[in-house]
């Protein structure tokens, strides 16, 4: 075991000091910092919401809060969460800081962009904020026309704007990943010996780049439909709001796989490192990235089975849906083949993708339930919706996020994380989890609607297991908030490659250089070769 | 290779992957304008095909004359933009800075007249969500004609605006000298992103001109 000292060469936390250093940097690695500041304070307020939204549905009668201010409480929870959290969350802070160190180059092709990104997604998210300040929106996450166009009171248009304006800067990302991945790779890495991470956050970026401007392009619609009464969406008017919701779907289902598909590029990293194995059919897991991509374009309908969409479109898009769970079982059972036999190793990390894979399953299968039509208009609108996208987005995406953010803290801090209190928040997050979401299955299953401020009191005992467990997932979020946060100073010094991974992240120093690497690396070998630490060291 | 070194950004090994992911980069976000117009598009499709006589209807108030001008200045300022990024690939910097001039004075031509257009729908009372006024056959689809027109041309006019800015910056470097025969990408992708402004105007203008001119 090498004994980690304090760094004394130059590194990117080092190099310069200053708030301007930070605000007008272009280094990939200080702009993914940027990013986690300012995801981590949208995904605090997105948890506010929920707080209080879980409270009011403690008890039947609607007594916190009135059922408009529920209305608003519910949207912003999903505006803040989906546009300004989940989204950007794993490619814009772990993908930013780790694509071209992966790839072994410098920086992004695009520096400059980058960083424009980072303040194209601020001044949308300030927008957002600003609604919220002034009166918030009410419409849901989803917009949905003529309500959100002709009848909701509240700020759609300047909330409409922001997430707009917040689409450019994922537009932009997604963009400066591919040019980065077709053009910047080290000598030597082929396609098939990128890092599972990279096909992953390709996958992402064609999904993006091809999906957020029908998004944007819609939102402009409904803020001029709202602003000039021109009357696209609203029948009044002329237009039809079921053109909206196929619209609204071609990006927002898409978006669900800019959501999970980079959390899976983290689990094939994370269960090849702890299983000291190659991952298993490493080609299957890759292409099953670009499947997932190709495959999410053409399920958008299977959130309209109960629009007056026709019988013929329905069918279609339920066969297709299912379609999409043999690239999703691919990647399960080959991260499973994975630890076959392997030599496994329980750290913090390994424990959030064993988390992943788990909820993610469930996550996955109750989707296959929604695809059938019968099932679907039975529980359509129910807390079933709810807690089937919860365990994709909470049990799935922010496992991986978490874990993501512990196994590569070491890289981008310098420090390591205190390994007890990791383990124990990761078991309380999967406990609260699971407390918190598995009851609104079963409720919504017995007809419990979603979105309601008031509810029938045999359904109480569901929403009150809810609630607790909501409490316990609170608790998790905030030990590794604080221990993070302790960790950059008081942590213990991270060596170069404390799990002994392949990857070339791990081939430079805790924390990198400014320009990643002291000499450009040439790649000879498969991602996940373990053999070659063995000759690295004889060497 | 003296002045490579000024060109070349530190993230990249040489001049060709940097022009190469400069190409890339402006083809990747004209994907993603495509998608952008492409919504729009769709709307259009949709609605032309469920209300054709009023869409026909709209058509004809618009001015045949007008369009077919403007579209006629709007290829005319392409081919000028391609002699610009000829003119830099050959080093002849005077020509380049001219062509450009040519290219930026007529994409102003191009949205004289498109406003000029617009005042004149305005007038006849046309513009919704300002003074729709319109009683004969059809009013709310005739409404959703304008709005749509209004919309998609708006857009495509905000790009046009975006394209003189750009065309504006390039023109100045180009004075200043910044760009030799070895080093002239940003002309070549500002050239990109002007033909693809100049081909979304070739799908409006029969779109939105030529639509009903058997009904007359």
């Amino acid at each position: 075991m090498i004994t980690a000292i304090a760094p004394t060469r130059d590194n990117y936390l080092t190099h310069e000091y200053g708030i301007k250093s930070w605000l007008f940097t272009q280094d990939h690695k200080r702009i993914a910092l940027l990013y986690l500041g300012a995801i981590s304070f949208f995904f605090f307020l997105g948890g506010v919401f929920a707080t209080i939204i879980r409270l009011e549905l403690l008890t039947p009668p609607g007594d916190l809060v009135s059922a408009q201010t529920y209305n608003k409480l519910f949207s912003l929870h999903g505006i803040f969460m989906i546009f300004l959290f989940m989204i950007p969350s794993i490619p814009a802070t772990l993908g930013n800081f780790l694509v071209p160190m992966m790839i072994g180059c410098k920086d992004l092709a695009f520096p400059k962009l980058n960083l424009l990104s980072w303040y194209i997604f601020m001044a949308g998210g300030a927008l957002v904020m600003y609604a919220m300040l002034v009166g918030g929106v009410d419409t849901g996450w989803t917009f949905y026309t003529p309500f959100s166009t002709s009848y909701a009171n509240t700020y759609v248009i300047l909330t409409a704007t922001g997430i707009f304006i917040t689409g450019f800067s994922s537009i932009l990302t997604g963009l400066n990943f591919i040019v980065t991945i077709h053009r910047m790779r080290a000598p030597g890495l082929t396609w098939f010996r990128l890092p599972l991470f990279i096909w992953s956050m390709y996958a992402t970026s064609v999904i993006q780049v091809l999906g957020t401007p029908v998004i944007a392009v819609t939102l402009l619609l409904v803020a001029v439909e709202r602003g000039f009464h021109i009357g696209i969406f609203d029948p009044n008017l002329g237009g039809d709001p079921v053109l909206f919701q196929h619209l609204f779907w071609f990006y927002s289902h898409p978006a669900v796989y800019i959501m999970v598909l980079p959390g899976m590029g983290v689990i094939s990293e994370v269960i090849s490192v702890y299983s000291r194995k190659k991952v298993f059919g490493y080609k299957f897991v890759a292409f099953s990235s670009v499947a997932i991509a190709v495959l999410s374009f053409l399920v958008w309908g299977h959130h309209m089975f109960v629009s007056s969409q026709s019988v013929y479109a329905s069918l279609v898009f339920s066969f297709l849906s299912f379609l999409v769970a043999v690239p999703s079982a691919i990647k399960v059972f080959n991260w499973t083949a994975t630890l076959y036999k392997g030599s496994i190793s329980y750290d913090t990390p390994m424990l959030y993708a064993f988390g992943f894979i788990g909820l993610f399953t469930i996550g996955g299968l109750t989707g296959t339930f929604l695809a059938t039509l019968g099932f679907d208009v039975h529980v359509t609108d129910t807390y079933f919706v709810v807690a089937h996208f919860h365990y994709i987005m909470v049990g799935g995406t922010m496992m991986a996020y978490l874990g993501g953010l512990h196994y590569w803290w070491p890289k981008i801090t310098g420090r390591m994380y205190p390994e007890g209190w990791a383990k124990l928040s990761a078991l309380v997050v999967f406990l609260g989890f699971n407390l918190t979401f598995f009851p609104q299955f079963i409720m919504g299953y017995l007809g419990m609607p979603r979105r309601y401020h008031a509810y029938p009191p045999e359904f109480q005992i569901y929403h009150v297991l809810s609630t607790a467990g909501a409490s316990v997932l609170a608790v998790g979020y905030v030990i590794p908030a604080i221990y993070f946060i302790w960790s950059m100073r008081y942590g213990k010094f991270a060596p170069d490659n404390p799990w002994g991974a392949t990857g070339l992240e791990w081939q430079t120093t805790s924390p990198p250089p400014p320009e990643n690497f002291e000499i450009t690396p040439v790649v000879g070998y498969d991602a996940y070769d373990y053999s070659i630490l063995e000759e690295m060291k004889v060497g | 290779m003296a002045n490579h070194g000024l060109a070349l950004r530190h993230q990249f090994d040489d001049v060709a992957q940097q022009k190469e992911a400069s190409t890339f980069g402006m083809w990747l976000f004209l994907a993603t304008e495509v998608l952008f117009f492409g919504g729009m598009f769709l709307c259009y499709t949709i609605y032309r095909r469920w209300y054709p006589v009023a869409f026909g209807m709209g058509s004809n108030h618009l001015s045949l004359m007008l369009g077919a001008v403007s579209t006629a200045v709007l290829i005319c300022s392409s081919y000028f933009m391609a002699c610009s990024v000829n003119s830099a690939a050959t080093g002849k910097k005077n020509a380049l800075v001219g062509y450009l001039a040519m290219t930026i004075v007529l994409a102003i031509a191009f949205l004289a007249i498109e406003m000029s257009e617009w005042h004149m729908l305005y007038s006849e009372g046309l513009m919704p969500g300002f003074n729709f006024t319109y009683h004969e056959m059809d009013p709310r689809h005739v409404q959703l004609f304008f709005g749509l027109y209004f919309s998609m041309t708006g857009l495509h006019a905000s790009h046009v605006t975006i394209g003189i800015i750009l065309l504006t910056v390039m023109a100045v470097r180009a004075y200043r000298g910044a760009f030799t025969p070895d080093y002239h990408t940003p002309i070549e992708v500002s050239g990109l992103y002007w033909h693809f402004v100049d081909l979304v105007w070739i799908f409006l203008f029969p779109l939105y001109y030529l639509i009903a001119r058997h009904l007359q």
